[in-house]
């Protein structure tokens, strides 16, 4: 019986010619392609990584331990959604209600640093005093060099990272920004389930698939997001890759 | 271990003590991955450690988390098949473009 229970909610001995569930098996196979279309936004962020003809460059922009943070919480969103799912089967609909709302009142934080995060890579300026200039990037070195050339004190620039900047900002943006847009999606849909469930009888112990279906993406942007803090952000700042 | 990740007798899955087990491995990874991302001394062994780190994190949230461990094996293939696509796209771009020739 219990065996019975549990192939049901990983959604097996359906009606169907695999005996899987099909609505699961589109979302895997989903989730199977979006992996192919966030690898070829990661591979075109590395081939034109270093290619850029103009600052500013990763080194210059990132924030290593503000992504830090971003990144714990959302790890901690992933945690907040299986406990969600698991009150749910429990037939604890306080505890799925509490968990939903921790889990996009996360996700939400994630979007917020990341809109920080854009904004201060738009607004990014350097100042630097000519006399003394201490230790530079190659960005840095390059207004130094043309703001200190004429005797000025000081050398700055406004020029902010945007997507029309180089082609790091172009990259940069695409990949980061169409995950913001994964997370933002996973946010509405599952405040869309929180409400649904307090319709009587739309979420249930047994009716669960949908909000499944909902961790199953979530989890999936939270996979993402581990790749690219890895390969954008922490490779990106290192000067050998 | 069998025991300690065989799960919730009820449902198959883990209970929410694992669950809150691996979260907190999954922010150990994070903070040692960031650690190691300011030991300069590592050189260029820094990108297999991170890589090797990135990949268990990523394996601990797909495995348990998204209940690869306890679903039927096709959901396994299914997701696997294009995750090898996406690396081979990637790997395969890399070589193309000469980026690490």
């Amino acid at each position: 019986m219990a065996q019975e229970h549990a192939a049901q909610i990983h959604g097996e001995h359906e009606d169907t010619t695999t005996g899987l569930n099909h609505r699961k098996m589109l979302m895997w196979a989903f989730l199977g392609s979006d992996c192919m279309f966030f690898g070829a936004l990661i591979a075109t962020y590395l081939v034109y990584q270093g290619k850029s003809l103009a600052g500013p460059m990763p080194v210059d922009v990132f924030d290593i331990p503000v992504t830090s943070v971003s990144t714990f919480v959302l790890l901690m969103s992933s945690m907040s959604m299986v406990l969600a799912y698991a009150a749910l089967t429990k037939n604890n609909l306080k505890g799925f209600r509490i968990w939903m709302i921790s889990t996009a009142i996360m996700g939400a934080t994630f979007v917020g640093f990341q809109v920080y995060e854009f904004s201060s890579f738009a607004h990014h300026h350097v100042d630097i005093n000519c006399s003394s200039p201490g230790e530079l990037t190659d960005y840095e070195q390059h207004i130094f060099d043309e703001g200190c050339s004429n005797g000025e004190a000081h050398a700055e620039s406004h020029e902010g990272l945007k997507p029309q900047t180089n082609l790091f900002g172009t990259t940069f943006y695409t990949l980061t920004g169409f995950h913001g847009a994964h997370v933002t999606l996973g946010i509405v849909w599952l405040l869309s389930l929180l409400l649904l469930s307090f319709k009587k009888g739309m979420i249930t112990p047994e009716k669960n698939l949908d909000v499944d279906l909902a961790a199953l993406y979530w989890h999936f942007v939270d996979v993402v997001w581990i790749v690219i803090f890895t390969v954008v952000y922490l490779f990106g700042v290192f000067p050998g890759f | 271990m069998s025991q300690d990740l065989s799960g919730d007798a009820h449902t198959g899955h883990p209970t929410a003590g694992q669950y809150f087990r691996i979260a907190v491995i999954l922010c150990v990874i994070t903070a040692v991955e960031v650690g190691i991302f300011y030991l300069e001394f590592l050189g260029h062994w820094m990108i297999p450690i991170l890589f090797v780190l990135s990949t268990g994190k990523f394996a601990l949230v797909a495995m348990y988390y998204m209940h690869l461990k306890f679903d039927h094996k096709l959901f396994t293939y299914m997701f696997v098949a294009g995750f090898v696509l996406a690396a081979f796209v990637i790997g395969f771009l890399l070589i193309l473009f000469g980026v690490y020739t």
